[in-house]
């Protein structure tokens, strides 16, 4: 019988199988963060056992909360940066450096397909768009990882999403990925990979790919993943150009981590995206979604571009497509927040950081910032926030607010007009 | 192995989320204990901030929830929340993977058991506040008794890689035996 890509994953990390259905897997990557990273780095501390499986293998960045806003925040930073040096971990992301992990280590050219990862962060999923297996752990996971270089999951089961069709204009990975997790509830993937394929994902660009992935976990799964193609391959070239004699090449070595024609899911969707309407949330889950019609003049005080889901340079673009010569309502507070130092800098040479400042943006420096109400951009109890984010649960971004997660094009949109607002209006 | 069980404490909401167990301005704590009176406190339920400061939810070990309990953040934080507080059993229809995954690894009990059973333990509750709530591990049951008398006993059936973290005293110790 045929495997599914994770499967042949899981096969050629294996450790260990402690019952048949548990599988200790070799960890290629540990990537981690100053939010769950801290507690693992002290108590591994206290317990004698201050060790890295390989600082190579270990990717650090700070990103949750940077610079620093308080004693509290700068006391996490420094435990990172201390650990950091002592075990001499050369990926490490600091002030000025850093960016949404997400965004900043794919960025990196730190993932290949067919790669293990984990990190402190339940949206690790977004790296399955290189055909890797990444999940989300907590801190002990995370500690073990460090330590060990294992983490143990679950016999992983598939779930096959199959999206057919063609995307209709002003519609993105963000509205496709909304309307799945619509379909199948925000734990209809519990232990389940999602993987994405069919012709509509063959076609996107990684960073949509990666937009898909990123909220795998909405739906409860373990992760997302893409197969790793041309795409992949283009996307990784300036990293793995010595590997390879060519990217023929690599496109070949890398369809080893396709899955087999006769692989067997534990279920499959398929849905055709053709005529897929945006895509918005009400309410404080991501499953509570509705066409954009449905929700259409719904007041917002505050716009949000940004995120480990959609702050990379594709989604900058693509609102900038609206704001550009136009200014946002009066009644909205616009906020950028592009994902990573490299996407800051790009978006200043094509200029669309001047468009959003000229339209009233405020533009803040790339960080996890408002996405989980941790700093900068927290709602007042009773505001609406139009968001690119990830997750809408009550309270993320501050007691009280309300979130509706959205594409970038209808953040614009809804920037503009001070409403949930169809683009397609601004869209020429 | 340590004793699991004591009193319960009911919630009839599915899908309770990580950030409501323990929102994200607290994560900026560096010790477990400073999470103690922050757990739940941006649950609402029915529409109705939650009490934290119930005598009976303050007495409670065991939290008995319906499905996906833990969905969202892997944030450990809110498992530890529930640990400082002295619950050392959350049992439910079903768990969020992460959630579920840290409660072992921190070597206490997510308990799965079937919508019928949750609801037996939820109309028990009804009758009388005080529900005692046992887990006997080795035969895989759930004994629930109320003030007078009432027993309900389900049975559950647990992963034994899981049953091993816990008699391990979670997934660090086990792990660095092993591996």
């Amino acid at each position: 019988m045929g495997q599914t890509i994770a499967e042949k994953i899981f096969a050629a990390h294996l450790r260990d199988t402690p019952t048949p259905e548990n599988m200790v897997l070799d960890i290629d990557v540990i990537m981690c963060h100053e939010i769950t990273t801290p507690i693992a780095i002290m108590d591994l501390v206290d317990k004698g056992m201050d060790r890295v499986i390989d600082p190579k293998r270990i990717k650090a960045v700070i990103d949750h909360v940077t610079p620093a806003k308080d004693s509290k925040t700068a006391t996490q930073a420094k435990i990172m940066r201390d650990w950091a040096r002592r075990h001499k971990i050369k990926d490490f992301f600091d002030v000025g450096r850093n960016g949404v992990c997400h965004a900043l280590f794919p960025e990196k050219g730190f993932i290949r397909p067919g790669n293990t990862v984990i990190m402190g962060d339940s949206h690790t999923c977004t790296h399955g768009a290189f055909g890797a297996f990444a999940a989300g752990v907590g801190t002990t996971d995370l500690e073990v990882g460090i330590l060990k270089g294992v983490c143990a999951f679950r016999k992983p089961k598939s779930m096959k999403i199959e999206v057919t069709g063609t995307l209709p204009i002003g519609v993105y990975a963000k509205d496709v990925i909304l309307k799945i997790i619509k379909q199948l509830t925000v734990n209809g993937a519990t232990d389940m990979v999602m993987e994405f394929c069919g012709p509509v994902v063959e076609q996107m660009d990684m960073s949509s790919r990666m937009t898909l992935c990123n909220m795998s976990v909405e739906a409860g799964a373990t992760s997302g993943l893409c197969l790793p193609d041309k795409v992949t391959a283009e996307y990784l070239w300036p990293f793995i150009q010595e590997d390879y004699a060519s990217l023929e090449d690599a496109v070949e070595d890398f369809s080893t981590w396709h899955s087999d024609p006769d692989a067997e899911y534990a279920e499959t969707l398929t849905i055709d995206v053709s005529d897929l309407r945006p895509q918005v949330t009400y309410d404080y889950k991501p499953d509570k979604v509705k066409d954009i019609d449905d929700l259409a003049g719904a007041r917002i005080d505050q716009v949000y571009i940004g995120s480990c889901t959609n702050g990379r340079i594709e989604d900058i673009r693509a609102a900038a497509s609206i704001l550009r010569g136009r200014t946002i309502a009066d009644t909205v507070r616009g906020i950028l927040t592009p994902a990573t130092p490299a996407i800051y800098s790009q978006a200043l040479d094509e200029g669309l950081i001047k468009i959003f400042m000229d339209a009233g943006f405020c533009v803040l420096n790339p960080t996890c910032g408002a996405c989980l109400g941790m700093s900068s951009g927290v709602l007042a109890e009773g505001e609406s926030c139009a968001s690119t984010t990830n997750r809408n649960f009550n309270g993320r971004m501050g007691k009280g607010g309300m979130v509706h997660l959205m594409s970038p094009l209808c953040a614009a949109a809804a920037a503009v007009t001070g409403e949930i607002t169809d683009p397609a209006q601004f869209i020429n | 192995m340590k004793a699991f069980g004591g009193s319960a404490f009911f919630i009839d909401r599915d899908d309770i989320n990580t950030d409501e167990i323990i929102p994200a301005k607290y994560l900026t704590e560096i010790t477990k204990r400073a999470l103690q009176p922050h757990l739940l406190e941006d649950l609402f339920l029915d529409g109705k901030e939650f009490d934290t400061q119930a005598d009976d939810f303050q007495q409670a070990s065991v939290l008995v929830t319906r499905s996906n309990f833990g969905c969202g953040s892997s944030r450990e934080h809110a498992v530890w929340a529930l640990e400082v507080n002295d619950i050392n059993v959350v049992l439910g229809e079903s768990f969020a993977r992460i959630f579920r995954q840290n409660m072992f690894n921190c070597g206490i009990l997510a308990v799965e058991l079937s919508k019928a059973d949750i609801d037996k333990l939820f109309a028990l509750a009804q009758g009388d506040g005080t529900i005692k709530i046992g887990i006997e591990l080795d035969k895989d049951t759930v004994v629930a008794e109320n003030g007078k008398g009432e027993k309900v006993e389900c049975s559950f059936s647990m992963n034994p890689f899981d049953k091993e973290l816990v008699a391990a005293g979670g997934w660090l110790a086990y792990a660095d035996q092993k591996y």
